[in-house]
């Protein structure tokens, strides 16, 4: 029962990734995705449908297909660089205890 | 000859080990309690049973708006319109949520709606009972809301990451859907001799129903038990149906109602209740179509879709027109 009009409806409508920021001080967060015909149509669906008691003061809508990922293993050579680097964090450094605020 | 052969079977082989390193992976992932993520490599049955499991979660939500949803217009004052329209509308959100999630796992949205309304896939069994009166709007709320929080607070903590987030979001406002409906019988219960009777009767009609809503006995489950290995399930159909009950009873006394089985009663000894077995042939008439509602449910939903395809027709001409003229400009402003 499905029309011709219908077949290119849904193949025409992109899927979009949805960005919300809770409150004034914290960056956008995912929530989801929908499908809309543009990016006016996903802001105001993704207000109905993320925002419906106060969870966000601004949204973020972003094609899926514009999102470019890492790999997700997470013994991805991707991150080795930032692996063997010790020297970056505050413990690797020893300072005697009697040594204030620091 | 034989040397392609070999070839093939090198690359076969080394096929193989990939796999097993990849199984290895999940396995560990899963027994660290840790969550599997969209592009992460998953068994195909993993895959395929929590597209199955989504997608029956997501339809109980989008056709569970039509039981409630007919008392909109006919909701008895304002305040009690706004609610059900807004537990209503959130009925529609949970399976938007789900849908999304469902994509995740490389599913199609518009192909799963198909799948819905020509009958290939299920929805919960609860969905295909009448509402007669208003009263049944509450006992839903109590009754079926209660029970799907009871399936779908595990599930925050199901080992697939968007169905995990999904329910996060749903538990937090099913709780608004249980209270509205349990508020709406104590005002009942307050009014005439009539309207004590009419929770009564929604009482009796929907009891037996919503302990379904569990599933089969676990016994006849066949597939929970690969389920909780992988963790999408935490609990068995019988213990959540148990918790179900203890939780349920001294909300009937505090109301004021009987629960119908006659086989209810505190057990000491084990600190729960016993209670009665439900019709599980009812379950399987119910589920194999021949509910009291199940032709009307999917009618309505199809009916509601097709007559949809011109206002998604239309905003993609309109989507498509504005490309265009963006494009113009775009064209002209690099001319000037």
């Amino acid at each position: 029962m499905t029309t011709n009009a219908d077949t290119e409806a849904r193949d025409a409508w992109p899927l979009f990734e949805v960005f919300v920021r809770g409150k004034r001080g914290l960056n956008h967060v995912h929530v989801g995705s929908l499908h809309a015909a543009d990016e006016r149509m996903a802001l105001t669906n993704a207000r109905d449908l993320y925002t419906r008691r106060n969870e966000g003061v601004s949204i973020w809508v972003v094609r899926s297909s514009h999102i470019h990922a890492s790999t997700p293993s997470e013994k991805d050579p991707f991150f080795a660089p930032s692996g063997d680097k010790v020297y970056r964090h505050p413990t690797f450094y020893e300072i005697p205890d009697d040594v204030p605020h620091i | 000859m034989v040397h392609t052969g070999g070839v093939a079977e090198r690359t076969v082989g080394r096929e193989l080990v990939a796999v097993h390193a990849q199984q290895q992976q999940f396995d560990e992932t899963i027994a660290r309690d840790q969550r599997i993520e969209p592009r992460d490599w998953m068994p195909d049955g993993y895959r395929s049973t929590l597209v199955r499991q989504i997608a029956q979660h997501a339809h109980s939500e989008i056709i569970g708006m039509q039981p409630e949803g007919e008392w909109i217009t006919r909701a008895p004052s304002l305040r009690r319109k706004a609610i059900l329209y807004a537990k209503v509308q959130d009925e529609a959100g949970h399976g938007l949520y789900l849908y999304s999630a469902a994509e995740t796992l490389g599913a199609d949205r518009a192909d799963l709606t198909l799948r819905l309304i020509e009958g290939r896939q299920k929805y919960s069994s609860i969905f295909n009972y009448p509402t007669p009166t208003f009263a049944d709007v509450g006992v839903i709320g109590w009754f079926v809301d209660g029970a799907a929080i009871c399936n779908q607070v595990p599930l925050c903590r199901c080992s697939y990451g968007p169905y995990a987030r999904a329910m996060v979001r749903i538990c937090k406002e099913e709780s608004f859907h249980q209270r509205q409906g349990y508020e709406l019988l104590l005002t009942m219960m307050r009014g005439t001799e009539a309207q004590r009777r009419m929770v009564q009767g929604a009482v009796d009609r929907w009891w037996w129903p919503s302990l379904m809503m569990f599933g089969p006995p676990d016994g006849d489950s066949p597939n929970s038990v690969r389920s909780m290995a992988w963790k999408i399930k935490r609990h068995s159909n019988d213990e959540l149906r148990q918790r179900f009950v203890d939780m349920t009873v001294p909300q009937a006394q505090r109301l004021g109602v009987t629960l119908p089985d006659p086989e209810l009663r505190w057990n000491g000894e084990r600190g729960r209740h016993d209670f009665g077995t439900p019709d599980w042939s009812e379950l399987q008439r119910v589920i194999s179509g021949d509910g009291p509602c199940n032709e009307e449910r999917i009618a309505r939903r199809r009916a509601a879709h097709q007559e949809g395809a011109w206002v998604r027709e239309a905003a993609t001409a309109y989507a498509a027109k504005q490309a265009a003229r963006q494009g113009e400009r775009q064209k002209q402003e690099v001319a000037a």
